[in-house]
């Protein structure tokens, strides 16, 4: 069982590596000429910073106050709002900028309840049109994981804080800002690297190529120039600024430590003043309006062409959600022998694999599938793996979302029951079985649905090559768009959303079940 | 549960073991070409019926895909091309001539090429909705004028449509396209990567005007029975705007590409162009176009850049972009 274990580690990391460094090492293989960065090139390393750097401090500042609200509180459609927040993450980028435009644009809701007050219209386009998108996207991840270091702390903690005496002010300091410093760093990082490869959102809300991003000269760079050795070191690059990141943001955290619990459900004293409640609702509720306004808006645009989707949409959907599944699975096991080899091997190791699991952010999709197209064009047909090429592809993609979500936990049944499972002698299949498992699984399902949600609206490598009787829901949304059919694209949106929602609900809840057993 | 979901991933991926015995023809295509939306599946059924062959589509990037694959490519035909490419493409030597009469086609400009034939044109135009804009912009240099109209458009970085309009501005107003730029810049609510972006943008009313093609109205008036959908038309000129199809030299199967090319020109092919498409038919049917089209209105002058001429004003002319509207 060790060695097995060992073997799936090796291969994990091996596969990472792989498809990060080794697509990009086949890129620059490829490259005719030694490339030559120009003004534009460091403008757009400049506001790629800028706005990714904003995006994060931001997304993480207004998601810890909503993390708490929801951590403490408990309210009707408390979990079906968790759950929602899933939503704006998973969305393919086109949607979100059309349902956000909806809300925020010049004709936007806003804007018309802004004239009707007799005010100017809100003018979303630029930095802060950019940065708006991505909190947009990036706030719900950020609750998400802030959340769940929150519910991380035994309850047995708070009952010892409510029994000393301590006020909210005094449980901040005492548990919660120690949980914050082990969560948000990584958190930050992950945001931080997510909005540094977006393109189409920061173009879009830009403005104009005032938002122009290192992925859109990655992408000029292939699609227009064809000069590899660009697109290789403006790779290169995003790569620098992630190591540089995630080597911060290790530095930055530290382990939270909190001891064992019984896994009991956290019971809060000492919460109940009004002021509190009505903080916590006001949070609660603008953050939900803030991102479930435009899921409604999306939500209405779809319903009129619902019905006039045909089988070509029905059929792309059922191989969708196959990837979005095999991917799901990939995730999980790639996640887990990461977090595992990190919890394995601390101090400057572990950071390596911290690092490594935070590359695939980092590497852009198009070079991800032109390097993998380099390397299997010779030996086989690369069009007929297109579907489990892009489940790959997908699956490297949520890893960094999925090791964020389970690598702290895994630490800290490591640190509280590692001795007592050692001293029962519980090793391989048995620790995992009956030690890890349990208490890994709310994690687990969490970073198995934001994975199958995530691949379900990714359009991802297949956009380099493909079968068109074999292409996803993602790619049949912008050939409907394509073929100027706005109404029936907008219903396979909808589509698109329910299903992602629909995977991601079903992970995440199967988790939560198991970990209150 | 757990074994289910194995077999529906399995079953996703399987490849079809259906005996193939008639030869295939493998033709590159863009995204939307090959989509149940595009022309591909009309084309495909009626080559199929005098081929006594298997037409097979791959989709995705064409030229990144050819410079990769070089002489070991698996097309036999590639269709798609924009003319900002076939410079670049011409030069892998990839490519034999069509075979076509360039005489014969229906194009606003002289067409020479022997290698890159046309099968649809257009132009580029900006349109709007006449129950939003009653006062369209009567000539580009009215357009650069008003401050009322908010213009989407496509980046040409990212875009053909994009790299057209730069064409465009740059063969309206020459030496003065960069301050013609930065006049046009106060119109431009934003740039988007593509056209799907700008055209939904336009349609969900965000902006009162998107570059698109003078053929675009066609679609609403047509399929939607939506006659307030109009391109402005402007006596400066439109760019002209073409899709090319090519054989590859190097096929293995030289008689079924050639037998492609043939087709292209045919009267049955030229006619799904227009409501398959939405473009003009690079050789006009007899029967003429479908009802509709002969109401679109169209510009008296089409201009164009061959590619030597384009591929020598592209950087700078990028370079006049980026810096007006930065």
């Amino acid at each position: 069982m060790r060695v097995i274990g060992g073997l799936i580690q090796a291969l994990a990391v091996a596969l990472v590596l792989a498809l990060t460094l080794g697509t990009l090492a086949a890129v620059a293989w490829r490259a005719e000429e030694a490339p030559r960065l120009g003004p534009a090139e460091w403008a757009a390393i400049r506001f790629t910073l800028i706005q990714a750097a904003l995006s994060a401090v931001l997304s993480v500042a207004l998601a810890v106050p909503v993390a708490r609200a929801l951590a403490r509180r408990s309210f009707p459609g408390r979990s079906v709002l968790v759950t929602l927040l899933g939503a704006p993450f998973i969305l393919p980028t086109i949607v979100a900028v059309l349902g956000l435009l909806a809300v925020f644009g010049r004709n936007g809701l806003l804007s018309v309840l802004l004239v009707l007050l007799g005010l100017e219209p809100v003018q979303i386009y630029g930095l802060h049109g950019v940065v708006l998108a991505h909190v947009f996207f990036n706030l719900p991840l950020a609750t998400r994981l802030i959340l769940q270091g929150w519910l991380a702390i035994p309850a047995e903690r708070f009952r010892l804080a409510a029994s000393l005496g301590m006020g909210p002010g005094e449980v901040t300091r005492v548990l919660e800002w120690p949980m914050l410093r082990s969560v948000v760093p990584g958190c930050l990082l992950v945001i931080f690297l997510i909005c540094t490869t977006s393109f189409a959102v920061a173009l879009a809300l830009g403005g104009g190529p005032r938002g122009t991003t290192v992925e859109l000269a990655i992408y000029q760079a292939f699609r227009f120039e064809f000069d590899l050795g660009k697109a290789a070191l403006l790779s290169l690059i995003q790569f620098g600024i992630c190591a540089v990141a995630a080597l911060a943001a290790w530095r930055v955290a530290l382990p939270g430590g909190f001891g064992g619990g019984l896994d009991r459900v956290v019971e809060r004293w000492g919460i109940g003043s009004f002021w509190l409640r009505a903080q916590d609702a006001a949070v609660v509720v603008l953050a939900a309006a803030f991102l479930l306004v435009p899921l409604g808006l999306i939500v209405a645009r779809g319903v009129p062409g619902i019905g006039s989707l045909g089988a070509p949409v029905f059929a792309a959907t059922g191989r969708s959600l196959a990837v979005a599944l095999l991917s799901a699975l990939l995730t999980l096991v790639l996640g887990l022998a990461l977090a595992e080899l990190a919890q394995r091997r601390r101090g400057r190791y572990a950071a390596w694999v911290e690092a490594l699991a935070a590359l695939s952010i980092a590497v852009s999709p198009l070079v991800i599938g032109t390097g993998l197209f380099i390397l299997i064009f010779r030996l086989t047909d690369p069009v007929a793996l297109a579907l489990p090429i892009t489940a790959v592809v997908n699956a490297l993609m949520s890893l960094p979302f999925a090791y964020r979500a389970m690598a702290p936990s895994l630490a800290e049944i490591e640190t509280v029951y590692g001795r007592l499972g050692d001293s029962l002698g519980m090793r391989g299949w048995a620790r995992l079985r009956y030690l890890v498992l349990p208490r890994l699984a709310r994690p687990m399902g969490f970073a198995a649905g934001l994975a199958a949600a995530l691949s379900m609206g990714d359009l991802g490598v297949i956009a380099l090559f493909a079968d068109p009787d074999r292409v996803t829901l993602p790619m049949q949304l912008y050939a409907l768009m394509s073929g100027y059919r706005m109404e029936e694209a907008a219903a396979a949106a909808l589509l698109l959303l329910l299903c992602s929602l629909g995977l991601f609900w079903v992970f995440d809840r199967g988790g939560r079940l198991r970990a209150g057993a | 549960m757990r074994y289910s979901i194995i077999a529906t991933a399995l079953f996703a991926f399987a490849q079809p073991a259906l005996a193939q015995d008639k030869p295939v023809l493998t033709v590159y295509a863009p995204d939307y070409f090959g989509s149940e939306w595009g022309p591909g599946p009309a084309i495909e059924e009626g080559f199929e019926a005098r081929c006594d062959c298997d037409l097979e589509y791959s989709i995705g990037a064409l030229l990144p895909r050819l410079l990769l694959e070089g002489e070991d490519t698996k097309a036999d035909i590639v269709i798609g091309f924009n003319t900002d490419v076939t410079k670049r493409a011409r030069e892998t030597w990839l490519f034999a001539p069509h075979g076509q009469d360039n005489a014969s086609l229906d194009l606003p400009i002289e067409w020479t090429d022997d290698i890159f034939l046309p099968f649809n044109w257009g132009h580029t135009a900006f349109v709007y909705d006449t129950d939003r804009v009653e006062n369209p912009p009567k000539s580009f240099a009215e357009l650069l004028e008003r401050d009322d109209l908010k213009i989407v458009i496509q980046d040409p970085r990212t875009s053909a449509s994009g790299l057209a309009l730069l064409l465009w501005v740059k063969a309206v107003f020459g030496d003065e396209a960069g301050a013609a730029w930065k006049e046009l810049d106060d119109s431009i609510l934003t740039v988007t990567k593509g056209w799907s972006e700008s055209y939904g943008m336009f349609t969900d009313g965000e902006a009162d005007m998107v570059l698109s093609y003078t053929t675009s109205p066609a679609y609403h008036l047509i399929a939607e029975d939506d006659p307030t959908v109009k391109a402005a038309i402007f006596p400066e000129g439109h760019y002209f705007m073409t899709e090319l199809v090519a054989q590859v030299k190097g096929t293995g199967q030289p008689d079924l590409a050639q037998a492609f090319m043939d087709y292209i020109l045919t009267e049955e092919f030229q006619s799904t162009i227009p409501t398959a498409n939405w473009s003009l038919p690079a050789k006009m049917p007899e029967a003429g176009l479908p009802d509709g089209f002969d109401t679109l209105d169209m510009p008296e002058k089409a201009l164009f850049y061959d590619e030597n001429e384009a591929d020598a004003l592209r950087e700078p002319a990028l370079a006049e972009w980026l810096e007006a509207l930065s």
